[in-house]
């Protein structure tokens, strides 16, 4: 069959068309009620406006929409050539929940998609939203977590994770809309949107034309709440502020990339609490460290706006009394767990005060229960992703027991606050599992044959004589064996990166990914040759369901398979996002 | 080019500590100017730079590093990094450029190198936000006039 479509697509291309009659959102796409979004329908043809016909419900369309779209004569690609006629209607709204069938008809296209608008309770049943991401997040990196903070004794954990006890759980289904696999945009914009999208698709569905700032929107979870509510928005990572998931509170864009543009999105939505990484696309083009095109100095725009700013974990303890925070710690993402509290390395030489989630998240929590209306907090654990792309494993799970240690700060603030609902989940998972251990202690120089598989692999023994979650160092004799499902060609070494975040592969000349040299001595460094196509620098995203878990009052609708999307409407339900509450 | 839209890599760019001492020839000519002396603080309301590079604008220099993969094969200019680029922010929607780069503006066509090879390159130090006309890529601190060669 997908040959067939295949053929018939390339003979269509060869005729000088591209594509095919498309109409957004798509088929299948749930909607909440009194939601703005638009409505585009994209034909695979030019034809006159009068020859497009359009119902809905069986209705004509502008009759049901109350208003006619725009038409567009001819839409076209980067090259200039033609793409066929367009409708769009921005800002649409469906105030009647119930399905609507779209149906197009133009010449001898035609296409149809059906919508289910839904409605939420009118009451909402809680004040506040903490909804933690670690990006990446897979079962390896929990399982791991506990055995390194926690350890175990006879094949019983020593003790539990705060994400242990969370009170009911979902498996998440993260494909997107063209695509088995997936991204931290599309995966992240389907929690904060109720929209699944396409890779590097913030906000919006991915249409044709080449502008990755005209895409069809559909409203983010802010501007949800700041039509409705008159809540307080925060947002947490690690990451720069501007990183998909971060983005995916207020973007819309069909690039991730357009980090200029998505930090001026932030200042429209202009979330209370804003802490992370990537200042860079704050500053204007003239400080050094910038990385905008223009003079825009966000800086000053939000300190405009009422917002205190800080730039140290000195000066984000420090607090502040203005309504509003914005903490920029780095110019770029922010250093893991390790390189800042035990090695020094990365970019702590240079950014040596970033606090660090937890502290971040306990600052968020703060400023925004000041609130009377109650708060939306995201939390997102970025380098548990950013450290499992190099498959520099000790750092990723150093990360998840930081992620840890925040959903612990998150679960305290619940027992004060009960009307406080707390969901933790990955956005996408990675390919890792852990295997074993590595017996160090096994003489020779094989370092293979020190792979500890089956009864052989005993248990690790990392040490936390201090007592504060993470083990002492990762100096080990017995250390957790983790390996990645793909790869690109790489010096496997065996043990934790104390020289510095992994950095697996690099291109060569040929823009393909070979094995970075530098691990070429490492003693004990044997060559893997990858399994990845050549042009990947890293370990992949894994299409494998992610785990979601929560606790608090509406949380029991986790449950089952659930797709990405569908977890928007638990939330848009608990918060009333269908009701006008300010 | 729909590879260049898949997701590839969030790998963030904290390799500066990294040692490469496969990479590094055995006996490289004394630079004038090194990437750990281009700033003298870090912080995220921006960079400074050092006193040596405020008195070595508008001088030439020599500095070494690594071509990262260009923009186009025939551009005018390319990005020189501290250590080999591990991604692409010219071709993954996600990867981005470290703070310290430095774009060298050649006086003639050269053949680009791979960007394995370590290279010194020698130019008149230019400071100030400049946005490239072609390409729209905004850069700090360049070379202009500049050649290369593999050390
Ligand atoms: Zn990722």
């Amino acid at each position: 069959m997908r040959t067939i479509v295949s053929a018939l697509a390339a003979s269509t291309i060869l005729a000088g068309a591209a594509g095919a009659a498309e109409i957004y959102p798509l088929d299948r796409a749930t909607i909440l009620a009194k939601s703005p979004f638009d409505f585009k329908v994209e034909l695979d043809a030019a034809h006159g406006e009068a020859d497009i016909a359009v119902t809905v419900n069986g209705k004509p369309y502008a009759e049901v929409f109350g208003q006619p779209a725009a038409f567009v004569a001819e839409e076209t690609d980067a090259d200039g050539a033609t793409l066929g006629s367009a409708l769009i209607l921005r800002d649409l709204s469906l105030a009647e929940p119930g399905r609507y069938t779209v149906e197009v008809k133009a010449g001898d296209e035609t296409k149809s998609a059906t919508w289910e608008v839904y409605a939420t309770a009118e009451a909402p049943r809680v004040r506040n939203v903490i909804f933690i991401i670690g990006d990446g997040l897979s079962v390896a990196h929990r399982t791991s977590a506990r055995i390194m903070s926690r350890g175990m004794t006879g094949g019983k954990a020593d003790g539990r994770l705060a994400m242990d006890d969370l009170d009911h759980m979902a498996f998440i289904g993260t494909s997107s809309t063209h695509s088995i696999a997936t991204d931290s945009a599309n995966t992240a914009s389907a929690y904060m949107t109720g929209h699944k999208s396409r890779v590097n698709a913030l906000g919006v569905y991915a249409d044709r034309t080449p502008d990755s700032l005209d895409d069809p929107r559909v409203e983010t979870i802010a501007e949800a709440l700041r039509r409705t509510t008159n809540k307080a928005i925060g947002i947490v990572s690690n990451s720069e502020l501007q990183d998909a998931t971060p983005a995916a509170v207020v973007a819309h864009t069909r690039r991730r990339g357009d980090k200029a543009e998505i930090t001026g999105m932030f200042h429209e939505v202009l979330p209370e609490v804003m802490l992370g990484g990537g200042s860079a696309y704050f500053l204007n083009a003239e400080v050094p460290g910038s990385k905008r095109k223009d003079d825009k100095d966000y800086i000053q725009l939000f300190r405009d706006a009422g917002y205190a700013i800080a730039t140290t974990r000195e000066e984000l303890a420090a607090g502040t009394n203005a309504g509003r925070l914005l903490g920029l710690f780095h110019t770029g993402n922010m250093d893991t767990w390790l390189d800042r509290n035990q090695l020094g390395k990365g970019t702590v030489d240079k950014f040596p005060d970033q606090p660090g989630l937890v502290e971040m998240t306990a600052a968020a929590l703060d400023q925004l229960s000041r609130n009377e209306d109650g708060f939306f907090l995201m939390v997102e654990a970025a380098s548990v992703d950013k450290m499992s792309h190099p498959m520099d494993w000790e750092r990723a799970v150093l990360d998840t027991i930081e992620l840890d240690h925040t959903v612990a700060l998150a679960r305290d603030f619940a027992a004060r606050n009960p009307d406080t609902l707390v969901v933790l989940t990955g956005d996408h998972t990675h390919g890792l599992s852990l295997i074993g251990t590595i017996d160090t202690e096994k003489p020779g120089d094989d370092m293979r044959e020190k792979l500890a598989v089956y009864d052989d692999a005993g248990f690790p023994d990392y040490v936390d004589a201090d007592g504060d979650g993470y083990p002492d160092s990762l100096e080990v004799k017995r250390p957790l064996a983790i390996f990645s499902s793909n790869f690109p060609d790489y010096y496997e070494t065996w043990g934790a990166k104390l020289d510095g975040p992994f950095v697996p592969a690099i291109q060569d000349g040929d823009g393909r990914y070979v094995a970075n040299e530098a691990y070429k001595d490492v003693p004990g460094a044997v060559l893997r040759t990858g399994n990845l196509p050549r042009d990947n620098d890293t370990a992949v995203h894994a299409v494998d369901d992610v785990v979601l878990q929560a606790s608090g009052p509406g949380a029991e609708a986790f449950k089952g398979y659930m797709e990405q999307s569908d977890v928007y409407k638990v939330l848009a339900d608990v918060l009333a996002l269908g009701t006008d509450q300010k | 080019m729909t590879q260049n839209l898949t997701r590839r890599s969030c790998l963030p760019l904290l390799a500066a500590a990294l040692s490469l001492p496969a990479l590094r020839p055995a006996a490289a000519a004394s630079p004038d100017l090194s990437f750990a002396e281009l700033y003298s603080s870090f912080s995220a309301l921006g960079l400074e730079f050092s006193d040596k590079v405020k008195q070595l604008t508008g001088r030439k220099v020599s500095i070494q590093g690594f071509m990262a993969p260009p923009l186009k094969a025939e551009a005018q200019f390319f990005v020189l990094t501290e250590i080999p680029m591990a991604l692409c922010p010219f071709c993954s929607t996600d990867a981005d450029w470290p703070d310290n780069i430095l774009v060298v503006y050649l006086d003639r066509k050269q053949t680009f190198t791979d960007p394995n090879q370590r290279i010194e390159a020698r130019g008149t130090l230019e400071r100030g936000s400049w946005t490239d006309p072609e390409t729209g890529f905004v850069s700090q601190l360049r070379l202009r006039g500049a050649r290369f060669a593999k050390v």
